[in-house]
Order: structure tokens, then sequence, then C-alpha cells
């Protein structure tokens, strides 16, 4: 499973980061994390509210750091 | 041992033991601008963290958590009317950019896939400039004329630098990004009104709290001062009253919030200081144990004060040591300041607006500096100059705008930015100053 972080650096997407490596690794998913901080890719995402997740390509979440178990149920799709 | 890695180390070793062998401690100047620094903060502390940040954190967060930033963004987007889309733009900095790490990939999200460049530059201006915490702390230490002078200076020159941006760039107007734009889904949880009348009882709060006193003793202003702590606590039990009613926080919880504040407020009626910080602990403790939205909202406050104090104490120390308090003298002599920016001229406008246009501020450090700055004899047109170019850019920040605009279109930016600022610096300066 592909998972991106989506923001410049700031404290949230790090926050985002962390959870979502808690949340994979709880539900024992295979998983690969990047972290996008170049704008230019960001928005090919159609992201403009950071920080942003993704998981295999399909937007889930944007402009919010969201609960760790909302992120679990982002990841089980 | 690696030299090649350790030769930044020793480089600092060096500068650091050079710097303390050299410690101007014992000259004048240098131990009364530590004690400057120091003074500095402990006015911060007493006059202006309770009443002022305290309040200002807890709105900034509830803009993050109740205000749909979806339904702004929809006047943002690719179909958007061109004329609204600038008016947006430069106001909606008050609710999308509370954060400046936001600012950035909204900006470049309008240009890529939105409203186009006129707009994306308009909110890339007015952002940093207009969010809540700026405009607060802006007219409650530089005083109500220069706050209102920052806002309403900011959100006409944001529609002034975007319309001549996009006029300057009309032939170059890129295809746009075939994305569709992701929007966080918009959720109505409660009417506009009641939202509107939470938001306006924590203004309430903020503004009454903080009446100054007038100069003459009789009349409405002196009257409101003199009732100033009753308004306040009125909009107090109307927050407590929606929070229980439309918020759905437990009514026992609120209540017990409610009984010490009354207590501290009828012993101790000299010490208003003492009821307003017990009401506010109750508020966090109210919205900390909630699980819903009351908890979102003290998480999102907490957030925007662990991130902020802490550049606040060092930005306060810096200005202290640098500029000194009101009346006195810090590092930097006096009549530098007055020469460089005092004044009105067309030279100190400029030089104010272009060394703010490239040096960093972190947030909201910007005030306390140009507080040691205007009592050092900084002019009043040439402080707004800075304070308009400021925030909006630093060399950081143009760097990155460089990567989503391209070299002549930041340069164009930067330049309007500047020349924009140092007009309006002077004609601030001449009416105001």
């Amino acid at each position: 499973m592909k998972i991106y972080v989506l923001g410049p650096g700031c404290a949230k997407c790090t926050q985002l980061a962390e959870m979502a490596t808690a949340a994979a690794q709880e539900l024992g998913i295979d998983f690969e994390l990047e972290k996008v901080s170049d704008f230019n890719k960001i928005m090919s995402f159609g992201v403009m509210m950071t920080p942003g997740l993704v998981v295999d390509g399909e937007v889930k979440c944007i402009g919010r750091v969201p609960s760790l178990a909302e992120v679990k149920e982002m990841l089980k799709k | 041992m690696n030299w090649k890695k350790e030769w930044k180390y020793l480089l600092l070793i060096i500068a650091v033991f050079l710097g303390c062998f050299y410690l101007p401690v014992g000259t004048a100047r240098f131990d009364n601008a530590v004690i400057e620094a120091f003074h500095l903060v402990k006015w911060y502390a007493r006059e202006h963290v309770l009443l002022c940040l305290v309040p200002a954190f807890f709105i900034a967060g509830a803009i993050g958590v109740f205000v749909s930033q979806a339904s702004v963004m929809k006047y943002l987007g690719p179909m958007a009317n061109k004329m609204l889309a600038y008016g947006v733009a430069a106001v909606s900095g008050t609710i999308l950019a509370v954060c400046s790490c936001t600012i950035l990939p909204l900006f470049a999200g309008i240009y890529k896939m939105g409203a186009g460049l006129g707009p994306a530059t308009a909110f890339l201006y007015s952002g940093p400039a207009i969010n809540v915490l700026a405009i607060i702390l802006t007219a409650r230490i530089l005083g109500p004329e220069m706050g209102i002078a920052r806002a309403v200076g900011a959100v006409l020159l944001s529609v002034v630098i975007g319309a001549l941006m996009a006029f300057f760039f009309r032939k170059e107007e890129k295809a746009k990004l075939a994305i569709q734009m992701a929007m966080p889904p918009e959720e109505v949880k409660r009417p506009l009104w009641q939202t509107s009348l939470y938001f306006a009882a924590m203004i309430g709060i903020l503004v009454f709290a903080n009446w100054g006193k007038p100069q003459e003793s009789m009349g409405v202003w002196a009257a409101i001062f003199a009732a100033k702590w009753l308004i306040t606590a009125g909009f107090a039990a109307g927050l407590a009253l929606m929070l229980i009613f439309w918020f759905d926080m437990r009514a026992w919880k609120v209540a017990a919030t409610a009984v010490p504040v009354a207590i501290f407020a009828v012993l101790l009626p000299d010490q208003p200081l003492v009821a307003f910080t017990a009401g506010f602990i109750g508020l966090s403790m109210v919205t900390a144990t909630d699980r819903g939205e009351g908890g979102a909202w003290f998480a999102s406050s907490w957030t925007f004060a662990k991130q902020i104090l802490p550049l606040l104490l060092v930005g306060v120390l810096v200005a202290g040591a640098l500029l000194g308090r009101v009346g006195y003298e810090g590092l930097i002599p006096s009549e530098w300041v007055a020469r460089a920016v005092g004044g009105n001229s067309l030279a100190a406008n400029f030089f104010a607006s272009f060394a703010g246009a490239f040096m960093y501020f972190a947030t909201l450090t910007e005030v306390p500096i140009l507080q040691g700055l205007m009592a050092n004899g900084m002019g009043k047109g040439p402080a707004l100059a800075l304070l308009l170019a400021g925030p909006a850019l630093s060399l950081p920040s143009m760097l990155v705008i460089n990567t989503v605009l391209g070299l002549k279109k930041t340069v164009v930016f930067v330049s309007l930015v500047i020349v924009m600022a140092t007009i309006s610096g002077m004609l601030f300066g001449m009416f105001f100053g």
C-alpha cells in the first residue's frame, strides 16, 4: 500500500505522518510512506489544503489532522 | 576524525568561544540592553498574555474547527466569477490562513487549479496580514489605528496587486491543470446565525476585557470602561449557554466553571484577572475533556498556542535587547533608527518596505519589533509600510513562490509589494503621522 502525506513540512504534516505510520503498523498493513513537500507535486493530487493524506492514489483527508481511529478507517478502505 | 562532517561543529565552537571571550558584559549599553529585554518580556507577560493572547488563541482555534473552509473555497475555484474571486481572496485570509504554513499551498492551488494568477496573488499578499491573531495583536499593542490601517491596507492593496499581476501577465494565463480540486466535505452542523453569535460572544469577551482607560473621565467610553467587566461577564454567560445548548457541552461541566468564576468575581472585585483566568482554565477543561467538537476546538487552539508562544517570547526578547522599551534605548541607538526610518520621507518609507520584504518575521514577531522601532523614533508611515511588506514576504517565501510562479512573475510580484507598501506608508504618514 502506498501512502502519501502531503504538506510543506509544518508541525501538522509531521503529526499526520506519524499517525499514518502508527495506524498502518497497528493494522499490520504492508505499506510505504512518502512525504511530499514539493508544491507542484502536491497540486498534482488536486490538494490545496495541507496536510493531506493520499492512500493508493485516492485523496482521503485534506486540511486537517484526523484522529487515529479515522486514519485507521481510511487505511482499511 | 571525519573532518568533512566535523568542521561545522569546530567553526560553531570557535564562534561561540570568541563571542564569550569578547562578551561585552560591563559596558553600559550591553548591560542595559539585557535588562531592557527582561523588562519587555515582563511587560508582555503582565499586560498581554492573559487578556489578549489566550482569548485570541481560542478564537483562532474555533475558526479552524467551526468555519467551513470548503464554503469559501467554492468562490476561488476555476468556474468562479472573477470579480467575486478577487474580493473573496482578499478577505478570506482571516479564516483560511490562521497558520502561515497553509498560505503557500492554497496560493499554489488557486493559481494552478482555481481562479488564476490575480486572485491567487491577492490571497498570498493579504493572508498573513489579516489573520485574526495578527490583527488582534497589532491593534492591542500598536494601537487600534495601526491595526485597522493594517487590515484595510492589506485588503485594498491585495486587490490592486492581484489585478496588476493578472494584467501584466494576461497573455500568459496558462492552461489550467485538468485536475479536480479536492475539497473537504462541506459539513453543516448548525445554522450560520448560531456560529456567528458564538464568534460574536468570543470577540465581545476579547474586546471588552481589553477596553482601555479613556483620557476623559466622563462620556460613553468612560462608562464602558467602568462597566467593562460586567459586559465581559455578560458575553461569557452568553457563550456558556451557547456551549450547552448548541455545542452539546455538558451542563454540569459548564456550571462547574461558572460557579468558581462568579465566586472569584464577588470575593476579589479588584482583581478581575483572577476570575478571568479561572474562566479560561474552566473553558479549557470543559473543551479538553470533550470528545466531539469541543475537543477538536481545544486541540486546535492548543496547537496555535504551542506554535506561537515560543516564537513570540524569543521575538520579544530580541526586540527588547535591540530596541528597548518605550523611552529607553537598547543595543541600537535611537538616532540610527530615527535617521533610517524617522519622519515620513520617501526614502524612509522605501527603506522600511524594502527591509520588511526581505526580512523573515516569525509569526507575530513583527509586532514587538515594530513597537521597539516606533519607540525609537520610527515614523507611522514607515511603520505601516513595514507591516504591509513584511509578513507577506521574506527571502525564504520568495524562493518557494519562485518555484510556483517562475522568476519573472516573482520579481514583478516582489517589486509591486515594495512599491505599493511604500506608497501606502507615505499616504498614511501624511494623514495620521
